[in-house]
């Protein structure tokens, strides 16, 4: 199981031809407490890049976007119900979406956790 | 994540104390201001409800509006050639809540106006001041001194604990009622305090000689039961309170009929009053007054979870293709821990528990109008 980062500050955990996806915890700390989750729906097809789910602190509304093309095959529903996990698992329980990746390809261009680091410092 | 220009920011006489309490700073209304704490927004907001808040808002303005002949009641008949409500009762050692009106009736600035006996002092927002201060040496100054006091800063302790908290160090704070206003020793140091505030809570707000801010708000914030609150808490505290921010919710082409503002305006400057009119716009706002407005501010409560914020469009329905009207202020409101808006509404459908749709993200949203304040407000009267 491989973890990738993006320059916009979500994760990717890679596991076969599926892909987990979620915000980094250095973006929930900059988000601020997390109100609201709108996750897309399963099924539909993202472009890399793409706006995919939005989530909303009590100041602001921020874009996830689809960090690699694919086909959405599950979303996270307890972030409905919970949004604060966000806060206080954003590596772990708080996931956002799966993805079946389209071209394993785009994950090049991701960063691995040390040049994550690095991204953040 | 680029760091903001800071270098034009001007800086309240309390900058240093935020940096030293860990505050993220932003740039509003051309100062560099706290927006959040360590706390953050969330914890801000409900410990304010809970307990206390304190509040740097030293980028407002401070004036002093003194007439020449020295008589109070001349500067008060003075300042009600430029707004619609009654200057000339406030009675002294009271504050109201005033606005400046242009010749169509809207407004140029929503402020605060008290009596301290022989001169008006008068709050005015940031954004505004410059303007505000130009407005009235280029309409009073045959009759008043215009003294911009640029060397104050101001707080404001809010929430059910801030009487108990400015008790310990000013002896008259348990005695003074909602919009008391006037001089007052706090902590030794000569400082104007009002009960009044932005949040919906009982709470206070304090002038103070720049050089004593500081020593003034350690001393408040030495007390546990006050935290230091960011502007991100002071606007979710506000809209939860059902009040306006200026420049959102009302502005130069909204009117106090159509801002559902007629409260602020007193009988004795209405139609029929003693005197009535005599502000610019007068004719437009009185007008509206007698017929009713065609559009009117309005609380709004979406149905579900998503907030829905300034700019959102509204619609009739979940199909028509033409708004109806705009959410001027949205967001999360965590003592509801729901979200909340205001905006406006053609007057027909302004009714509470109408229906409209906003427009988020591509979807139609349910909301309905709501009676405003939406958490209720907890003044001493």
């Amino acid at each position: 199981m491989t973890t990738l980062y993006t320059s916009d500050h979500e994760w990717l955990r890679i596991e076969g031809d599926v892909a987990t996806i979620g915000i980094t915890d250095y973006a929930q700390s900059q988000l601020g407490d997390v109100v609201f989750v709108e996750l897309p729906k399963v099924g539909r097809s993202l472009k890399k890049a793409e706006a995919a789910a939005v989530v909303e602190s009590v100041k602001a509304a921020s874009d996830v976007y689809a960090p690699i093309t694919g086909e959405v095959v599950e979303v996270n529903e307890a972030l409905a119900a919970e949004p604060a996990l966000v806060n206080s698992d954003a590596g772990g329980k708080a996931w956002f979406f799966k993805l079946r990746i389209a071209d394993k390809g785009e994950l090049g261009g991701l960063m691995d956790e040390a040049a994550y680091a690095a991204h953040t410092a | 994540m680029l760091a903001h220009e800071t270098s034009q920011l001007k800086q309240t006489p309390l900058h240093a104390l935020h940096l030293a309490r860990g505050a993220k700073m932003v740039p509003f209304a051309g100062y560099d201001m706290p927006v959040q704490y360590t706390a953050g927004v969330l914890k801000e907001h409900l410990h304010t409800r809970g307990s206390a808040g304190l509040f740097d808002v030293s980028h407002m303005g401070q004036l002093v509006l003194r007439a020449k002949s020295g008589k109070v009641g001349d500067a008060a008949l003075a300042l009600e050639k430029l707004m619609p409500q009654d200057i000339v009762g406030i009675a002294p050692g009271r504050q109201r809540y005033a606005q400046f009106t242009n010749s169509d009736g809207g407004l140029l600035d929503d402020l605060m106006v008290a009596n301290f006996g022989d001169h008006l002092f008068l709050v005015v927002n940031a954004a505004c001041k410059a303007e505000d201060e130009a407005h009235l040496r280029a309409n009073l100054s045959d009759s008043c001194e215009i003294i911009p006091l640029a060397d104050r800063a101001l707080i404001a302790l809010q929430g059910p604990k801030a009487e108990q908290a400015l008790a310990k160090l000013c002896a008259d704070a348990g005695s003074m009622k909602f919009m008391d206003a006037g001089p007052r020793r706090v902590a030794d140091i000569d400082c104007f305090v009002s009960r009044s505030g932005y949040t919906g809570e009982d709470g206070f707000e304090i002038s103070v000689p720049a050089g004593k801010a500081e020593a003034l708000v350690t001393a408040l914030l030495d007390n546990p039961d006050v935290l230091p609150i960011g502007l991100g808490a002071r606007d979710s505290l506000r809209l939860e309170a059902g009040l306006c921010l200026y420049g959102h919710d009302i502005d130069t082409t909204t009117t106090p009929v159509e801002g559902a503002l007629e409260w602020s305006v007193q009988k004795v400057r209405r139609g029929g009053g003693a005197r009535a009119g005599g502000f610019p716009g007068a004719d437009k706002v009185l007008a509206q007054f007698a017929d009713g407005a065609t559009r009117r501010r309005v609380g709004l409560r979406p149905d579900g979870r998503a907030p829905v914020r300034e700019g959102a469009a509204l619609f009739a329905d979940a199909t028509s293709a033409e708004p109806i009207g705009k959410v001027t202020s949205g967001g999360f409101g965590p003592s509801l821990n729901a979200p909340v808006a205001m905006g406006y509404l053609p007057t027909a459908l302004s009714a509470v528990g109408t229906t409209v749709f906003a427009e988020v993200r591509g979807q139609r949203l349910p909301l309905k109008v709501a009676a405003t304040p939406f958490v209720p407000n907890t003044y001493k009267r």
